[in-house]
């Protein structure tokens, strides 16, 4: 099939804005759309930068914009995108984070927020005999969130970051819930400052967008609304 | 610019991460690293990580020691498997302790499951070792390694690519880093450099591995003068998903599924009665070509990508999705079918790399057959040999290689930069390397690094694969020769100073083709099969000739060969039936 890519591009040190430019690509329908980008920087046009890595969604490194949805461009097959010769797939780089060239963000400020919430394992309690116990059942009930790869496509997704950058943004708070709701874990004052917070969790609206983007499966916008009851419920035993 | 600091690490997957978190608590370490710590490959581990544990029934250390040798066809340095079998069981504790969030067993402990070579008893049936967290074990570790190097504030340089070592004489004082978001070069003065950059499939057309995975740290040390060792023995896994490569894990295999032939038999059950589906991955990949060139593959055609199946359609939906949901996500997204109703379309995918930079059990490299230690240079994990993995590694020996050995050579570095001198190091150090980057740089050229690229990955896969012969592997020799003259006439297209990425791959592929030389040549010297290297025209492992390693030295266009005795001081060799 031959399609067409119409890439966002910008050069910091030649361009002022950002730019569209076309390239036909024959390809296999499927085939990954990251194998359709690759095509073009090793045949025709050495120059357009994007991240890649694994190329089977487990890194995390090829998120985008892809006909205007966040996803990885080695999760989306070209056959999901082109229908038939000549179809366009448009190609952006994610929202809310700086351009650093064409398809590559600096993702300094969605590492940054995920720092903030202490992402590890917090208990410092020594431990008996080899192992925490733990149940499957325990385990299971933070499972979803233990699939996340920091590709920042529900960042870009979220409609609220749009308004208020300050968000703390849909991966760090469901990063906190897979610490929070870990029976191992005692770390909820640590991290309450930064969750609970008029940047924190409140600004989510339950958009649901950041759920639809997850290439990860992750329900992040059910785990959001469970930490904002862990936090509702914290407040309440503080007051009684 | 210069930086300088006790220790630096290269590359931020699970063994460099891990050596950081030791280093970090006794000098000045910097992580530098071409991805972003947590985009590196050991995310990508599916299985597990073996220890014995004895947690579902009764294990030894000594079992597992026992296998790993075993599984490498005897090429394995028996004391470091010791070590390696040993050092798992708190390994594997302090992962849990850490966060890790291990599947677990109805009374609460981590689980475990069979994989392929690890036995009970030294060899009577499957034993349960692998401990794991679903099908993203990898992806737990290096999480699980990422967030502790967060909590202890390990300083990262992030997208920093390695392009050359700095040593004085003999001893190891640095290395020399191309920024990706400027351009600039960066020399990093250091009391000691770990290498940690991981394996080297994509010298193969098809391979379960990451774009990243080309070799940085051994072509760097290539060039340097220091040999890589048993670079012949590149292990293909049997199961990657038919034309993309992607893995399909073993663990499909630990919990039951089957390969089958066109006819649906479970061929297995001939080449390995006692292990079946479950013998090490060397033979099931043997065995898996043997069968697609008997005609049995599923189209039946002969044909080098006809294919197998495996066939998970009997475990049950429940067990795909508590255990295995990553493949049944792949095989959904890549081929559009759920493996709990239909077979997957398998055939064998480069993998990983047995061979690499000669380190002893403390990570120290060394440069020849008497173990003489290069000072200040330490190496861990795929790019390093130590050797645990001999001819032929275990599945989810890796992971735990990893770890042990990660963890090893960050406690050995914390020692050692105590008594060592801070090296001083001026722009010059750079030199070397900024000339290389200015021929790629300078002027035009009508050659473009893809289509050398894909020759390259389409040799290796043909000529220096599952199968091989004297033949191909001249013709390899001759290819790679004639590539890397080609190599050096292409030019970068991108003019940009900011991530240019052209830049980036041109460097990458200049590691790759002197890798791929490097592996076709010591591959042509070794006249037996042993493991992973399995010749047509030398069918029989032969002791009295080759019971040793190789040590490959890169030498201008050439390779001249050395050898390393091999550590057989546990086990007497014998034949490997299983």
């Amino acid at each position: 099939m031959k399609i067409n890519l119409k890439i966002q591009r910008f050069n910091p040190e030649t361009d002022t804005e950002p730019r569209f430019q076309e390239y036909s690509v024959e390809i296999d329908p499927n085939a990954r759309l990251l194998d359709a980008l690759m095509q073009v920087k090793r045949f025709q046009d050495g120059s357009l930068g994007f991240r890649k890595s694994c190329a089977h969604g487990v890194c995390g490194s090829d998120a985008m914009r892809i006909n205007g949805k966040d996803g990885l461009a080695c999760k989306t097959l070209v056959k999901d995108l082109a229908t038939g010769d000549g179809d366009t797939i448009t190609v952006e780089p994610l929202r809310y984070l700086p351009v650093q060239r064409d398809l590559i963000v600096d993702q300094s400020d969605f590492f940054r927020k995920y720092r903030l919430i202490k992402p590890y394992l917090i208990n410092d309690d020594p431990v008996e005999a080899g192992e925490r116990i733990q149940s499957q059942e325990e385990r299971m009930v933070f499972d979803d969130t233990t699939n996340c790869i920091l590709c920042a496509s529900c960042y870009s997704a979220c409609p609220v970051l749009g308004e208020n950058t300050a968000f703390l943004g849909p991966a760090a708070i469901s990063q906190a819930y897979r610490f929070l709701a870990d029976t191992r874990d005692q770390g909820f004052a640590e991290r309450q400052p930064a969750l609970d917070d008029p940047d924190g969790v409140w600004p989510c609206q339950n958009h649901f967008k950041c759920t639809k983007a997850c290439p990860r499966s992750i329900l992040i916008t059910k785990r959001i609304n469970q930490v904002k009851r862990m936090l509702d419920k914290a407040r309440e035993a503080e007051s009684e | 610019m210069i930086h300088q600091f006790d220790t630096v690490i290269v590359g931020s997957g699970g063994s460099g991460l891990y050596a950081a978190l030791e280093a970090s608590q006794r000098s000045r370490t910097a992580v530098v690293s071409k991805l972003y710590p947590i985009r590196s490959h050991t995310g990508a581990a599916q299985g597990g990580i073996s220890a014995a544990l004895g947690n579902t029934e009764e294990d030894k250390p000594e079992w597992h020691a026992f296998d790993t040798v075993k599984g490498g066809d005897y090429l394995v340095d028996q004391g470091a498997a010791n070590i390696l079998a040993e050092e798992a069981v708190q390994a594997v504790y302090d992962l849990e302790n850490r966060g890790l969030p291990f599947n677990r067993t109805p009374e609460g402990r981590i689980d475990q499951r069979r994989f392929g070579g690890h036995t009970r008893n030294f060899g009577e049936a499957p034993v349960r070792r692998a401990c794991y967290a679903a099908d993203r074990t990898g992806h737990m570790i290096l999480q699980t390694l990422y967030q502790q190097c967060i909590k202890n504030d390990v300083a990262f340089f992030d997208e920093f690519q390695v392009v050359d070592l700095a040593m004085n004489g003999d001893s190891c004082q640095g290395v020399v880093a191309v920024e990706l978001a400027t351009g600039e070069v960066h020399i990093f003065a250091a009391k000691a450099v770990l290498f940690a950059t991981g394996g080297f499939g994509r010298m193969f057309k098809v391979t379960s591995n990451a774009y990243a995975n080309t070799g940085d740290g051994p072509a760097v040390c290539a060039r340097r003068g220091i040999p890589l060792e048993d670079m012949e023995f590149f292990q293909f896994h049997p199961t990657g998903i038919m034309g993309l490569g992607i893995l399909i894990t073993e663990a499909v295999r630990g919990e039951g599924g089957i390969l089958r032939n066109r006819d649906g038999e479970r061929f297995m059950e001939r080449y390995s009665p006692t292990l079946l589906d479950l013998a090490p991955r060397d033979i099931v990949a043997r065995s898996m070509l043997t069968e697609v060139r008997a005609g049995k593959g599923i189209r039946g055609d002969r044909k080098i990508d006809d294919y197998l199946h495996l066939d998970a359609t009997h475990l049950g939906k429940e067990v795909l999705l508590a255990k295995l949901p990553d493949i049944t996500s792949f095989c959904n997204t890549y081929l559009g079918i759920d493996p709990a109703e239909t077979p997957i379309p398998v055939l064998p995918t480069a993998h990983y790399a047995m061979g690499g930079i000669p380190t002893d059990v403390y990570g120290r490299v060394v440069r020849d057959g008497q173990d003489t230690v290069v000072p200040g240079l330490y190496a861990a994990g795929e790019c390093a040999c130590v050797s645990v993995h001999g001819a032929n590694r275990l599945g989810t020996n890796s992971l735990l290689d990893l770890v042990v050995f990660g963890r090893r050579a960050g406690q050995h570095i914390g020692d050692y930069v105590k008594q060592a001198d801070a090296p001083q190091l001026s722009e010059a150090a750079a030199d070397p390397a900024r000339e290389w980057m200015a021929r790629l740089t300078e002027g035009t050229s009508e050659h473009h690094g893809g289509h050398i690229s894909d020759e390259m990955q389409t040799v290796m896969m043909e000529k220096v694969g599952i199968y091989r012969n004297a033949a191909d592997m001249q013709t390899a020799v001759d290819a790679m020769q004639q590539l890397r003259e080609r190599y050096r006439a292409v030019r970068i297209q991108d003019t940009g100073k900011q991530f240019n990425t052209d830049l980036l791959e041109l460097i990458e592929l200049g590691n790759l083709l002197d890798l791929s030389l490097i592996t076709a040549a010591s591959a042509a010297n070794r006249t037996e099969s042993r493991g992973a290297h399995s010749r047509e025209d030398f069918p029989e492992r032969d002791d009295d000739q080759w019971l040793k390693h190789t040590l490959a030295y890169l030498e201008g266009d050439t390779v001249r060969i050395d050898y390393k005795p091999v550590d057989t001081s546990i086990w007497e060799p014998k034949p490997r039936t299983y």
